[in-house]
C-alpha cells in the first residue's frame, strides 16, 4: 500500500485509474468469484475524482487518499443498501454511516461496494447469504470462508486493494486464512460499533483486511479510535503505525497452546503453522510451551453466547419501522410472518437456540455457566500473557472445504474452534497465511496477544511474512 | 369488609424531567408532532447503539434520596426481551437484580396519622413508544399507529412493600410521593400525561397473613381511580370469597366509564422476558462523592416542611397543608413572612385570596404582595380594597402602593359621614330594621355589608359594625318616621 501512496503521491497513477482498475477487474471476475453484493460503479468514481482534485490542489486527507476499498454489508453506509445478506433488510439503506465508514471517508478512501457475508454473520463459510455463494479464488469450488468470505475473496481475487469485515466468533480470520490474506481482529473497544448490525455485541468487533501484514497495520489505524457513540469503546483506543523495528525477534517470548493442536486439526495444517513456529524461532524468538486448560470449552461457550444476543439483537427484525414486511391479520401474525419469510434457516436456528439458552428455566444452566466460563477462558489468557508476549495457534482446523460439504451445523460451528477465544477474552489476533495444504489451498497462523498490544502482532507478522517469503512456502 | 386484611402494593413509572432522552440526544417534549423527535437510536436502527445519559441518572439519584433510597454503587442494566410494536428494539432496556436504588421510606398522612410504607426498589430504564389504535386495543383494530417521540424518555420505577391497607392509604401514598418527587424536581409527575403512572397490586386476606392470590390493577390515571379500582376490587374480591370462592390470580383494568375493573389475563405463569445484561452498556458504577453532591442540592422535603411550619410559624394544620402542597405559595409565604409579618395573617392570605388568583393564573411578587399586606395591615386601606388591588395586582402587574395612590383608595372613619350613610340605608330598609329589632340579630351582617357598597368598600368595617350596632339599639325605639 505504501507503493500505492508513492505512486498517487508522485502523480504515477490517479485515483480515477486505481479505482477504474478494480471497477474492471470485478467486472471481469466477481461473475466467477461473487464477492460483492452492491458494486457502488459511479460512487466510487465520484469519490477517486474528489480525491484526485484534492491532490492536485495538494491537499490530501491523508497519505492513502485515493486508495479504494470494499466493506462488509453489515457495515452502514449511506447511499448504498445495507442487507447483512439477509432478505429482511434487502431494499434498507441506512441513514447514517458507521464510524469506521466516516473514518475511511475522512482518510480518502473510496468505497468500491459491499460485500458477502453470511446471513447476519451467522456461519463460516458464506453459504447462508440469502443472495449467492462466494467462491474460494483459489478453488472456485471451495467456499472462502465466513463470515466475512466476501471481503476475503475480494483481497485474494484482487478485486480490492484491502477490505473491511466484522469478527464475531472468527469472522475475519477464518476466511482471510481460507482466502490466503491477512486479517486482524482488533482489542475489544478499539474499533467503534456504531453502525454494524449487531450479532453479539459483547463479542463484535470490526476489524482489516489486506494483502500484507504492513496493509493491514495501516487500515487499523486509519479504523481504530475512540468513540463516544459505543459505549463500550475504550478512550485510548486510537493506534499509531509502529516503525518498522529491529529484524529479530530477539526476545520475543512465543508460547505454544498444545490445546490447538491436538484433534481435529488437519496435520498438513500442524505441519505448516510448526514450520512457521521454528522459523520465528530461527529469528530469536524463545518458543515455549503453554497450557490454555479451557480452551476446549471455547466453542460451546461461544455458541451459549451468540446465539443468546443475536437472539435478542434480532428481535428488532419485526417488520413496524423498516425492512420488509409481510402483512397479516394482527400485530403478531404480522411479525410472524415477515421473521418466517425475512430469515434464512441458520438465522432461524441460532434465534432459537439463543430464545432457549436465555429462558428463565435454562438460563442459570447455558448462559450463567457460559458467562462463568467466559471468565476463566480469559484468566487462562491473562495467565499465559504474565508468561509470554505472543500465542501461536493455527487459525483454523483445515483449509477451505468444498461448497455443500458440511451440511451438519455443529460441524460448521467447529471451523471457528480456535479463532472463538480471542473474542471470547477481547484480545487482539490476527492470522497471515504460513504456508499451502497439497492441494494448493491456504494455512493461516494466527498471532495472539495482550489486550491493546496489536503492535505486538504487527511486528511479529511482519517479520514472519518477511522469512516465509524468503524461504518459500 | 370486617375481619379482612387488605393488602396493597404499587408499581409507579415516573418520567424524569431530563432535556434529552435516556439513550440518545433526542429532545423529550410533551405534545410534539408524532414520530418528531426521534434518531437511529431510539427508533432502533441496525447499527445503533445506546450511549447513557449522566442527567436521567442524576435525576433518578435525586428521586431515590428523596425516597431514602440505597444507592447501588454498582448497578446493572438488563435486557427485557419482549414483541410489541411501540417496541423500537424489541427488549427494554432496564435493570433487574442489580438496581440503581433499594430500601426507601416514605412518610405520609392519612387524615391526622403519620403512615410509612417502605420502597423495595428504584430502578431506571426507558420507555417505550405510544401505539395509538384505531379501535378499542391492539387486537381487533383496524389499525394502530406507532408515536416513537416518547420511546427512550427516562423513567424510574419505583416499586413498593405490599403493605398498605386501604385504597384511601394507597392514595394518601401516591400524593405524597408525587409531592416529594416535584419537591426534588425530577419530574413534573402529571398523570393526565402520563408522566406519573401507576399500577396496583391488592390481595384480600381472610386472615392476617394468609396465602392468596394477588390481583394486579391497570389503567390507573387518576388518584380518584387508583382509590376507586382498589375498592371496588376490594370489595369485588370479599365478595367471592363470601361465596366460598377463590381469587384468581389474574391482571384487571380499570374501566372508568363503569366504574369497574375487568379482567384483562389470567396470570398462567409470569411471562419469561429473557432477561440478560445489556451488553451494549458497561455496568453502572457511581462515584460516592457525586451522589452526596446531589444529595446536598435536595430542598426541604415536604414532611420537613410542614413540621417547621407548624412549630416555627404556629399555622394550622390546614394552612400548612395548602402550604405544602403548593411549593409556589409556600416560597411567597416564607419570603413574604421573612420580612417580620405576622405569619397567620401572611399564611390567611397566601391560603385564600392569593391561591385563590394564581390558580386562575399569573404571579405576584413576594416583594409586591407584603407592601400589600403592610398597607392593610396598618389600616390604610381595608381588606376589602386589599382584595381589590391583589386582583388587580395579577391581571395588570401593577405595583400596590402605585394603584392605591392612583386610585385614591383609602379608608373611611368619618364618623359623621359614616351616620349618614347608615341613616340613608336603615331608612331604605324599614321592614329589615323592624325584624332587628325583633331579635333577628343576624341581620347586622347585611346592614354592614349595604354600608360597604355605598361606599365601594372604604368604610372602616370595624367603625362601620360599631356605629351600626349603636344605630340600631338606639333604633329599638327609634322607628322610621312616616311620611
Amino acid at each position: 500500500m505504501k507503493g500505492l501512496a508513492q505512486k498517487l503521491r508522485t502523480g504515477q497513477v490517479t485515483s480515477v485509474q486505481l479505482v477504474q482498475h478494480y471497477l474492471d477487474k470485478i467486472q471481469a471476475d466477481d461473475p466467477k468469484v461473487q464477492a460483492f453484493l452492491y458494486v457502488d460503479w459511479e460512487g466510487a468514481l465520484a469519490a477517486a475524482r474528489a480525491s484526485d482534485e484534492r491532490r492536485k490542489l495538494g491537499k490530501p486527507l491523508s497519505p492513502w487518499d485515493g486508495i479504494p476499498i470494499a466493506v462488509k454489508d453489515n457495515i452502514c453506509t449511506v447511499g448504498m443498501p445495507t442487507t447483512c445478506a439477509s432478505r429482511l433488510l434487502e431494499d434498507y439503506y441506512s441513514p447514517f454511516d458507521a464510524a469506521v465508514i466516516e473514518r475511511i471517508k475522512r482518510a480518502g478512501l473510496p468505497v468500491l461496494g459491499k460485500t458477502n457475508l453470511d446471513e447476519f454473520a451467522m456461519g463460516s463459510s458464506t453459504e447462508y447469504s440469502a443472495y449467492h455463494i462466494t467462491h474460494n479464488p483459489y478453488d472456485l469450488s471451495r467456499v472462502p470462508g465466513g463470515s466475512s468470505g466476501g471481503s476475503a475473496a475480494a483481497v485474494a481475487a484482487g478485486l480490492c486493494p484491502w477490505a473491511l469485515g466484522s469478527d464475531t466468533g472468527g469472522s475475519i480470520r477464518q476466511p482471510a486464512a481460507f482466502c490466503g490474506v491477512v486479517g486482524l481482529k482488533p482489542t475489544y473497544g478499539r474499533v467503534s460499533r456504531w453502525g454494524l448490525v449487531a450479532l453479539a455485541s459483547s463479542l463484535d468487533q470490526i476489524g482489516p483486511m489486506g494483502r500484507t501484514v504492513e496493509d493491514v497495520e495501516i487500515l487499523f489505524s486509519l479504523i481504530a479510535g475512540y468513540d463516544g457513540r459505543d459505549s463500550t469503546s475504550l478512550p485510548d483506543a486510537a493506534y499509531h503505525c509502529s516503525a518498522s523495528g529491529p529484524d529479530t525477534l530477539a526476545g520475543l517470548r512465543l508460547g505454544v497452546p498444545e490445546e490447538f493442536f491436538g484433534n481435529g486439526l488437519c496435520p498438513e495444517v500442524a505441519a505448516s503453522v510448526r514450520r512457521a513456529i521454528t522459523l520465528m524461532e530461527s529469528l530469536g524468538a524463545q518458543v515455549q510451551p503453554i497450557s490454555l486448560p479451557h480452551s476446549a470449552y471455547a466453542i460451546d461457550t461461544y455458541l451459549t453466547l451468540v446465539t443468546a444476543e443475536a437472539s435478542s439483537n434480532l428481535a428488532r427484525y419485526d417488520g413496524v419501522r423498516y425492512g420488509k414486511r409481510v402483512e397479516a391479520d394482527d400485530a403478531w401474525d404480522m411479525f410472524r410472518k415477515t421473521r418466517t419469510k425475512g430469515f434464512g434457516p441458520e438465522v432461524k436456528r441460532r434465534i432459537m437456540l439463543g430464545t432457549y439458552v436465555l429462558t428463565a428455566s435454562h438460563h442459570e444452566a447455558y448462559y450463567e455457566q457460559a458467562r462463568r466460563v467466559r471468565s476463566l477462558i480469559t484468566q487462562d489468557l491473562e495467565d499465559a500473557f504474565a508468561a509470554v508476549d505472543v500465542v501461536v495457534t493455527p487459525t483454523t482446523p483445515t483449509t477451505a472445504f468444498r461448497i455443500g460439504e458440511k451440511q451438519d451445523p455443529l460441524q460448521m460451528y467447529l471451523s471457528d474452534s480456535y479463532t472463538a477465544t480471542a473474542n471470547l477474552a477481547g484480545i487482539p489476533a490476527l492470522t497471515l497465511p504460513c504456508g499451502f495444504d497439497s492441494r494448493g489451498l491456504p494455512i493461516g497462523i494466527q498471532l495472539l496477544a495482550d489486550h491493546f498490544r496489536e503492535d505486538l502482532l504487527f511486528r511479529t507478522g511482519r517479520l514472519l511474512e518477511r522469512i516465509l517469503g524468503e524461504v518459500g512456502e | 369488609m370486617t375481619g379482612y386484611e387488605i393488602r396493597i402494593g404499587l408499581e409507579i413509572h415516573v418520567e424524569l424531567a431530563t432535556n434529552t432522552k435516556i439513550f440518545c440526544g433526542c429532545a423529550v417534549e410533551f405534545g410534539a408532532p408524532p414520530n418528531s423527535q426521534c434518531c437511529p437510536v431510539c427508533l432502533g436502527l441496525p447499527g445503533s447503539l445506546p450511549v447513557l445519559n449522566r442527567a436521567a441518572v442524576e435525576y433518578a439519584i435525586r428521586a431515590a434520596l428523596a425516597l431514602n433510597c440505597t444507592i447501588n454503587l454498582y448497578s446493572e442494566f438488563v435486557r427485557k426481551n419482549y414483541f410489541y410494536p411501540d417496541l423500537p428494539k424489541a427488549f427494554q432496556i432496564t435493570q433487574d437484580d442489580k438496581p440503581l436504588a433499594v430500601n426507601g421510606l416514605l412518610r405520609y398522612y392519612l387524615g391526622d396519622e403519620l403512615m410509612e410504607t417502605q420502597i423495595t426498589r428504584l430502578h431506571l430504564e426507558e420507555e417505550a413508544g405510544k401505539s395509538i389504535h384505531s379501535g378499542e386495543s391492539i387486537i381487533g383494530s383496524e389499525y394502530t399507529s406507532v408515536d416513537y417521540n416518547r420511546a427512550g424518555i427516562p423513567l424510574a420505577e419505583i416499586v413498593t412493600a405490599p403493605t398498605m391497607n386501604s385504597p384511601a392509604q394507597a392514595r394518601a401514598f401516591l400524593e405524597q410521593l408525587r409531592l416529594v418527587l416535584q419537591y426534588a424536581g425530577v419530574s413534573d409527575c402529571k398523570m393526565e400525561n402520563g408522566s406519573l403512572r401507576c399500577d396496583a397490586n391488592i390481595t384480600v386476606h381472610p386472615e392476617p397473613g394468609m396465602r392468596v392470590e394477588k390481583v394486579e390493577i391497570k389503567n390507573l390515571n387518576s388518584f380518584r381511580a387508583l382509590e376507586r379500582a382498589l375498592a371496588y376490587e376490594a370489595e369485588r374480591q370479599v365478595r367471592v370469597l363470601e361465596r366460598g370462592g377463590t381469587v384468581m390470580p389474574e391482571t384487571r383494568t380499570w374501566d372508568e366509564r363503569a366504574q369497574k375493573t375487568v379482567r384483562m389475563r389470567v396470570k398462567a405463569g409470569a411471562p419469561d422476558y429473557r432477561y440478560f445484561p445489556e451488553p451494549d452498556l458497561p455496568p453502572l458504577e457511581l462515584d460516592a462523592a457525586w451522589i452526596e453532591e446531589i444529595r446536598s442540592t435536595l430542598p426541604e422535603l415536604p414532611l420537613e416542611k410542614e413540621a417547621r411550619y407548624q412549630e416555627a410559624y404556629g399555622l394550622s394544620t390546614y394552612d400548612t397543608g395548602v402550604l405544602v402542597r403548593a411549593p409556589q405559595l409556600a416560597q411567597v409565604f416564607e419570603a413574604t413572612v421573612a420580612q417580620g409579618r405576622d405569619p397567620k395573617f401572611v399564611a390567611n392570605w397566601v391560603t385564600g385570596d392569593y391561591a385563590h388568583l394564581a390558580r386562575l393564573g399569573g404571579t405576584v411578587s413576594a416583594e409586591h404582595f407584603g407592601q400589600l399586606l403592610d398597607m392593610i395591615s396598618s389600616g390604610a386601606i381595608s381588606a376589602a380594597q386589599g382584595k381589590t388591588v391583589l386582583q388587580e395586582m395579577f391581571a395588570r402587574g401593577v405595583s400596590p402602593r402605585e394603584f392605591v395612590a392612583e386610585m385614591g383608595f383609602t379608608v373611611i372613619a368619618d364618623r359623621d359621614f359614616l351616620g349618614k350613610v347608615i341613616r340613608e340605608v336603615l331608612t331604605g330598609h324599614p321592614e329589615l330594621v323592624e325584624r332587628y329589632c325583633n331579635g333577628e340579630d343576624r341581620l347586622l351582617g347585611f346592614f354592614v355589608g349595604q354600608v360597604m357598597k355605598a361606599t365601594n368598600g372604604r368604610a372602616e368595617p370595624r367603625l362601620v359594625n360599631k356605629l351600626l350596632v349603636e344605630a340600631l339599639a338606639e333604633g329599638r325605639n327609634w322607628q322610621p318616621r312616616a311620611e
